[in-house]
């Protein structure tokens, strides 16, 4: 069985079940919850919907609604690492494509996609708020900015280093 | 607080960081909060934020005080309100909010006390995109160590008024920070829009009375309520009062975001704060706050930076960020990766936005890539006119997007002609 066929973890399920409570109604932890599961996983599954559905009284379509509604949910699986690389008029301005066709080059994937690897996902998103560091891209949660196409495939090489 | 000319950012970028609640309180913050709970009634500072002309800064510039206004009284204060700080900022070009955010989390508690105070509101949210790691960090940091030293949690400095703020991160779309969508959200539902009235203010989150005002908005509110709203008038150097965090991106040679009166006239924000145009490039156009203003020509940069001065130049202030155009970048390109923005980010509730902007991104993409059409043209103009007025789409998401295009269909109209003409963008290679 895959991790993302088994069942959560009891200590997530008690998490969620306790952000559910702290709320006004069950159904407005929905987001957080969903973080919470994918900040574990990685992304989240279609058991790992249900099961949080369950626990906020919705049913899974409703959930998947809310899933699939938002950019920073993945229904899909991804790498250990994600690069969100901005795609907005600043960053654009400043040379984003230059810096995405030279990850794309490195990493062997186009936006949306994940090295054979399983080490990094490649994906764009709106303006980050870092435009005075244009071209910008969130890795994981680390912001960085001042991006040459050089930098942008240093930074992806340590990504892809194999871990000590 | 010691009396500034730049109030908001005074704290921010001291070498140790965000101030912590005694650091703040040394260099003046909590004396607002102090003041508003003890000397003053709820009613007094919503008449002090009137008389300040505080005006709101997420874009909108709907006056703050007269938004407050419209919260149903209740003497006995037994129904739920709310207090939402809009922190999803997701427009782009836009750098303000974070800037405050991480800078000074508790200038920002400070201030949705006082706005909670004067709504009689115990519940605040902090609405914060996803992506602003940091600021979640430092916010729920800065909220923990509040609540331990009594700033937040029941009876306030012994005033009987109580207040508790929790963060909400957002799973990331730009509709969020549209006010109804965002209390939608907050609900646990797609975020759509919802259709007015029931104004917020009279049934908002969960459908009980709630304000949604932007960060740096309420982190103004401390310096009015210690300051004085004369004080805050006398800060802006024409109509409109107090200071703005202005910004600049795009080929300056010091992109950045700088606190200054406001009014400041756009060429100097240009000039003497970004340091000018980078060498071997000239200023073409710009949006002067951020993706959903029109273009205003390079022409066009005496004006100052107020509400009233930039809506007379054709345009909106919005978040007052300017996204700068130089000539050495296509600006169909520009418009193509705009729309390209508004389409994805479009809700999909109705059907003019949802399969509107989407056409109009083929159109653009089409142009900037050698396959446009001369009856492209009037299919983009056709876009502008039909869903760029407010009140033909549920929500303001396509008129934002239509202004850079209508403007930007007048602005660069040899440009539109020579894509076709030539069937391939001339400036492609350039850059």
């Amino acid at each position: 069985m895959s991790t993302a066929d088994a069942p959560l973890p009891p200590d997530l399920r008690a998490r969620i079940a306790d952000l559910a409570q702290a709320e006004h109604r069950l159904r407005a932890a929905s987001v957080s919850a969903l973080t919470m599961v994918q900040d574990y996983f990685g992304w989240v599954s279609d058991t790992h919907l249900a099961e949080t559905a369950s626990l906020l009284g919705m049913s899974p379509a409703d959930l998947d609604g809310i899933a699939t509604y938002f950019n920073l949910i993945f229904r899909r699986p991804v790498g250990r690492h994600v690069i969100l690389l901005c795609d907005s008029v600043s960053c654009w301005i400043m040379g984003r494509d230059a810096v995405c066709t030279r990850l794309q080059a490195r990493l062997g994937i186009r936006p949306g996609e994940t090295t054979a690897d399983g080490a990094v996902t490649l994906l764009p998103i709106v303006c980050l708020g870092h435009c005075d560091h244009a071209p910008a891209m969130l890795v994981d949660r680390t912001l960085h900015g001042d991006l040459t196409a050089e930098t942008a495939e240093q930074l992806a090489d340590t990504l892809r280093a194999p871990t000590p | 607080m010691t009396i500034s000319d730049r109030p908001l950012t005074a704290m921010i970028g001291l070498p140790d960081g965000p101030p912590d609640c005694a650091a703040y309180g040394r260099a003046g913050g909590w004396q607002a909060v102090r003041r508003a709970l003890r000397d003053m009634t709820p009613d007094a500072v919503i008449d002090m934020v009137t008389a300040s002309k505080l005006r709101g800064r997420g874009g909108a510039g709907f006056g703050t005080g007269q938004k407050w206004s419209f919260v149903p009284k209740d003497p006995a204060a037994t129904r739920r309100k709310y207090l939402i700080a809009n922190a999803d900022e997701m427009e782009p070009g836009t750098f303000k909010d974070r800037i405050l955010l991480e800078g000074n989390p508790l200038q920002l508690i400070e201030g949705m006390i006082i706005a909670g105070y004067a709504i009689q509101a115990g519940h605040g949210v902090i609405f914060l995109r996803g992506e602003y790691h940091l600021a979640l960090e430092r916010l729920n940091r800065a909220i923990a160590e509040a609540r331990q030293v009594g700033w937040l949690g029941e009876d306030i400095l012994g005033s009987g008024f109580g207040f508790e703020i929790h963060v909400h991160a957002s799973g990331g779309r730009y509709i969020c920070g549209e006010e109804t969508a965002l209390l939608t959200a907050l609900e646990g539902r797609r975020a759509q829009p919802r259709s007015k009235p029931p104004f917020p203010q009279v049934g908002g989150l969960w459908g009980a009375p709630s304000v949604v005002n932007n960060v740096e908005t309420l982190c103004n509110l401390p310096h009015i309520v210690t300051n004085g709203a004369e004080w805050f008038v006398s800060l802006g150097l024409g109509p409109d009062s107090g200071t703005k965090l202005y910004g600049v991106s795009g080929r300056v040679r010091r992109p950045g975001a700088w606190e200054l009166p406001m009014g400041t006239p756009l060429r100097a924000i240009i000039e003497e704060h970004a340091g000018g145009i980078r060498d071997g490039y000239r200023l073409r156009a710009l949006l002067p706050g951020g993706a959903s203003t029109a273009f205003l020509d390079a022409g066009q940069i005496d004006i100052p930076m107020d509400y009233g001065a930039v809506e007379k130049a054709g345009s909106r202030l919005g978040t007052g960020l300017a996204i700068l155009l130089d000539d050495r970048t296509c600006p169909i390109g520009m418009l193509h990766n705009l729309e390209h923005f508004f389409a994805q980010e479009s809700c999909g509730w109705c059907t003019p936005c949802r399969d509107g902007l989407p056409w109009v991104e083929r159109l653009l993409d089409a142009i900037e890539n050698g396959t446009g059409e001369p009856e492209d043209l009037d299919r983009l103009h056709d876009h502008a006119r039909m869903i760029g007025p407010m009140g033909r789409t549920f929500c303001a998401h396509a008129p934002g997007a239509m202004a850079p295009l209508a403007s930007g269909l007048k602005l660069f109209r040899e440009d539109f002609d020579t894509h076709i003409r030539l069937r391939a963008c001339p400036l492609r290679h350039a850059a």
